[in-house]
């Protein structure tokens, strides 16, 4: 089971760097959110309060503008057929949420270290906290916009459609990461996160037991 | 026909009563309210505002329930069911919000102030008007019916992120409100805290619960009908 | 030898509510080439989808089994090979590349002479290195059939087999469905006379149509 969901996940990614579907993309629309930002702060010094919701904001239009490859690439093409016959549903969503977890991981590395070089007011004073509501946060969204890239992909009108139905599944956590990172830039301690924390943890076992519950329904037609 | 003569007397008494009964500081005879400090008349909204609410909440939790059902019965009618309880839960869903946030203006000086409440009618504003984005896109009637259904299952499961968070993150305006601080309820620094009802204030305020509860479930039962007749109807001009 | 059996039990299928067929029944064992016949949009792709699990049917079910034992859902895709023109293989990689991947995916040996003989029967192999996308509709059909046996299914789900092909791929084509017949179950969906007469037992999608 394991095995071939790595499998699809290697499928996906060699099909990726060949086609890159997603990938460039991805990367310019980074820079440009990112610069959209700096431009219109100018020589502004903004709040931590600020900088930590802009951080979220580019991180959720960034998985926006590149998560729902994973379904939409093989309903576009038609291959979903395909993948119907070669594997079954729990394969295919772990095999995709592997794919989406590794691009959202990826996406939000470069996205932080951007972020961090670029804005004055973006200090983190707790690393060890950040580091694990990142990684909290950004199995969440992985989880959450790998069921909706799977509902859209089988309706019309893809690409406007997406964030629509993401945003208000993904705003408890958006929100509660915000804070967190807002509670890490000044240094908090994990005492003072561990309610924010609990509340990450609970979201992200909750959205992947449920998208992979209900995955069966979304795929077989 | 009885129970609909009923439910007119009800929510004309209640109507009546809400809007037209005085609010004097020490209530004497029956159809006298008591004021509340920081409300005075302001109060009598909860009459027709907390029953809008309530009914937002009860219409997406009905609409969940049927899609689950959908999801296992596979019958179309149950879609229907679930589509007519979400259509009247986005009405009541908006009439909620608009009373709520010209109470807001007159209470808290703003329209909006992203109260936990507020924010959380905000979110299932958002998430009906997402579930109506989704099924106006798609053609088929099962895949529509099964993919809103996951997607109402889905947005259900945020629930009680609201619930818990909304009270931490933001400051709660409501009256009535509690926020929680470090795991501790506290009373929050809201201009009306000590929110207390008298007997018959009560007394209409549950009464206008119940009649508008009412109302909606036959509403309901209209909304669906019809959709099934609709469908019937298209069914048959297609043969001929 | 093989002692896999299908089995229909009155099978119905509605799209929204309007009927496709109704209350098939139908059984065939261990081996041989059935048929199914009906005219365009008379639901002969729906059947197969459905008989390949790839969608369900409004009421009733179909059974797979192996000897006694019912083959479970999630293990079904192992056991079925499926040819159809709205099949689309991965036009990024190569034929022999799309082959590694399935087998991969699928979690089966990746069995190289079964695949090597498929190819130089069916005319691939010197193009087996090139991007499907450059292939022709003919040459796109053949490589599904090698997607559909490499891993030898015992439930071959044939849909309109020979559309695309010229007479040299349909004789290569007949031949190779006769090879595999010998083992498996073979279901051909088809309106080509010549298709139909390999078939030893037929379904008539008219005759589930009446919604009385």
């Amino acid at each position: 089971m394991n095995t071939k969901a790595y499998a699809l996940y290697k499928k996906d990614l060699y099909s990726e760097l060949r086609t890159r579907y997603a990938i460039n993309a991805l990367v310019m629309f980074i820079i440009v959110a990112i610069s959209v930002i700096l431009f219109s702060i100018g020589n502004e010094k903004i709040s931590q309060n600020l900088t930590s919701g802009l951080f979220w904001v580019v991180i959720f239009f960034s998985a926006m503008s590149g998560l729902a490859r994973a379904f939409v690439s093989e309903e576009e093409r038609g291959t979903s057929l395909t993948l119907h016959l070669i594997a079954a549903p729990s394969t295919i969503f772990s095999g995709k949420l592997l794919f989406n977890l590794i691009l959202v991981f990826c996406m939000n590395i470069i996205i932080a270290i951007l972020y961090a070089a670029l804005f004055d007011s973006f200090v983190i004073n707790n690393f060890a906290l950040f580091v694990v509501s990142f990684i909290l946060g950004n199995i969440g969204i992985a989880a959450s916009s790998t069921i909706i890239a799977a509902i859209i992909s089988k309706a019309g009108a893809k690409g406007t459609l997406y964030p629509v139905l993401s945003f208000p599944i993904l705003l408890p956590l958006i929100l509660t990461v915000v804070q967190l990172t807002l509670l890490s830039n000044q240094g908090a301690n994990f005492g003072d996160a561990k309610f924010e924390l609990a509340i990450v943890f609970c979201y992200d076992v909750i959205m992947l037991t449920g998208s992979y519950l209900l995955f069966d329904f979304v795929w077989k037609d | 026909m009885f129970w609909k003569i009923s439910l007119f007397i009800i929510l004309a008494f209640v109507s009546i009563a809400g809007i037209a009964f005085p609010i004097v500081p020490v209530p004497h005879t029956w159809y006298e309210f008591p004021l509340i400090p920081g409300l005075k008349e302001n109060a009598k909204i909860i009459f027709f505002h907390v029953p809008t609410a309530w009914l937002s909440s009860i219409a997406f939790l009905m609409s969940t329930l049927y899609s689950i059902k959908y999801l296992r019965k596979k019958n179309l009618d149950d879609d229907a069911k679930s589509y007519a309880a979400a259509q009247l839960g986005i009405i009541f869903c908006i009439l909620a919000t608009i009373t709520g946030a010209v109470w807001a203006k007159f209470a808290w000086g703003s329209y909006w102030s992203w109260d936990p409440r507020q924010t959380s009618i905000f979110a299932l504003l958002l998430i009906y008007g997402a579930w109506f984005a989704l099924r106006s896109s798609i053609e088929s009637e099962e895949k529509r019916a099964t993919l809103s259904a996951v997607y109402s299952i889905i947005a259900f499961l945020t629930v009680p992120f609201f619930v818990f968070i909304m009270p931490r993150i933001m400051i709660g305006l409501h009256p009535g409100a509690e926020s929680i601080e470090g795991g501790k309820v506290v009373q929050t620094a809201s201009p009306v805290v000590n929110f207390k009802m008298n007997g018959n204030m009560l007394a209409i305020f549950f009464l206008s619960l119940i009649g508008f509860t009412i109302l909606y479930f036959w509403m309901w039962t209209i909304g669906y009908k019809s959709i099934l007749i609709k469908e019937k109807i298209n069914k048959q001009s297609i043969q001929e | 030898m093989s002692n896999f059996s299908i089995k229909a039990v009155d099978l119905s299928k509605y799209f929204g509510r309007r009927l496709i067929f109704k209350n098939l029944n139908f059984e065939f064992e261990n081996c041989g080439i059935m048929g199914i016949s009906g005219a365009n949009g008379s639901g002969k792709s729906t059947l197969v989808k459905i008989i390949a699990g790839i969608i369900s049917p409004s009421s009733g079910k179909i059974i797979h089994s192996n000897g006694e034992s019912e083959i479970i859902y999630e293990k079904l895709h192992n056991y079925i090979g499926f040819v159809s023109p709205y099949l689309v293989l991965y036009e990024e990689f190569s034929a022999w590349e799309n082959l590694e991947y399935f087998a991969e995916i699928r979690d089966v040996k990746f069995n190289r002479e079964k695949i090597e003989y498929l190819l130089n029967k069916l005319l691939l192999f010197d193009r087996k290195g090139d991007m499907v996308k450059t292939y022709s509709s003919g040459m796109k059909q053949r490589l599904k059939f090698i997607f559909a046996l490499m891993h030898s299914p015992m439930f071959v789900i044939l849909d309109e087999p020979t559309s695309n092909l010229d007479s040299a791929g349909k004789d290569a084509v007949f031949q190779i469905i006769e090879e595999e017949s010998k083992s498996s179950i073979v279901i051909i969906a088809s309106n080509e006379e010549s298709d139909l007469k390999l078939c030893s037992k037929e379904i008539k999608l008219e005759d589930f149509k009446n919604s009385k």
